[in-house]
């Protein structure tokens, strides 16, 4: 049986600071209208945020796609992917660690964000750019 | 678009927060009210977050930032109106914000600028009063006070 759509995937191409506004406020809007309360929505909202503030500061552009995940095994959640084609992470457990930033953050944008939310994974490579890929679920609609 | 305004009540400035910041706009509150402390002599500064949804690790940066740099100004500031979903947020992500000073709300916010005022007000009349003491104790008498 396939997925019922909550709302049609969203698309926010990544070009400047106004886009991170932009990406996590769908973000928000979207957890909202799938029933996560305020506590997940900022949970989500600050993941995205920190995601699509890596693309800007280190790819200057990528892609967020926002979408619904419904009818899968573990009820109703949100993924996001952001893309970029920027330089790559060469040692992405190192840049896992807390603590460990390669340029000017405070260390804590991917290991802060893992903790936010239910899943995270990371494809990425020295010059093929790098995708992340979070999910949330729902527990309170799930029991 | 996201301009904070600040205005000035007795010794102390307030930035109420409206909007989403985008990272420039918080750049520029942050500059603005260093220039607005130095030019106004304030004492404290009030920054409400009532209306912030989403603090992430930038903005939580910049939000000690400017608790450190105006400090070095002679003002204290205080952030209030934290939503309980932020805070819970900012400490999972790893930003405890230590060093900041915070209220519950700006009513709070204003009673605590007052007592830390105060108390700035007396650690300067205590400090006056002791300096004249320390500087005869250099003189080899000992009055039991270290």
């Amino acid at each position: 049986m396939a997925a019922t759509m909550v709302g049609a995937d969203e698309h926010i191409p990544i070009r400047g600071e106004d886009d991170i506004v932009a990406a996590r406020q769908c973000a928000r809007a979207l957890a909202k209208r799938l029933g996560f309360g305020l506590l997940d929505q900022s949970r989500i909202a600050t993941a995205v945020s920190e995601l699509t503030r890596n693309v800007v500061r280190y790819a200057a552009t990528g892609d967020a796609y926002i979408r619904p995940l419904e009818g899968a095994p573990r009820g109703t959640g949100i993924e996001i992917v952001v893309a970029d084609r920027g330089p790559g992470i060469a040692d992405v457990e190192l840049a896992m660690r807390d603590g460990y930033s390669s340029g000017t953050g405070l260390g804590m944008g991917l290991p802060g964000t893992r903790r936010l939310v239910d899943e995270m994974e990371i494809d990425t490579a020295p010059g093929r750019g790098t995708t992340v890929t979070i999910r949330k679920w729902n527990r309170k609609r799930n029991r | 678009m996201a301009r904070v305004p600040i205005i000035k009540v007795g010794e102390t400035l307030i930035a109420t927060v409206q909007d989403e910041l985008r990272d420039s706009d918080a750049l520029t509150l942050q500059t603005e009210l260093s220039a607005a402390v130095e030019r106004t002599g304030a004492r404290g500064v009030l920054l409400d977050l009532s209306a912030v949804e989403t603090v992430d690790s930038f903005l939580g940066r910049l939000l000690g930032e400017v608790a450190a740099s105006t400090r070095l100004l002679g003002a204290v500031t205080v952030i209030t109106g934290i939503q309980p979903a932020v805070a819970i947020t900012l400490v999972e992500l790893g930003l405890e914000l230590k060093g900041v000073r915070t209220a519950l709300n700006p009513e709070k916010g204003m009673a605590l600028l007052r007592r830390l005022q105060r108390l700035q007000r007396l650690q300067g009349e205590e400090n006056a009063r002791l300096l004249p003491a320390r500087a005869g104790s250099r003189n080899g008498r000992n009055d039991g006070r270290r």
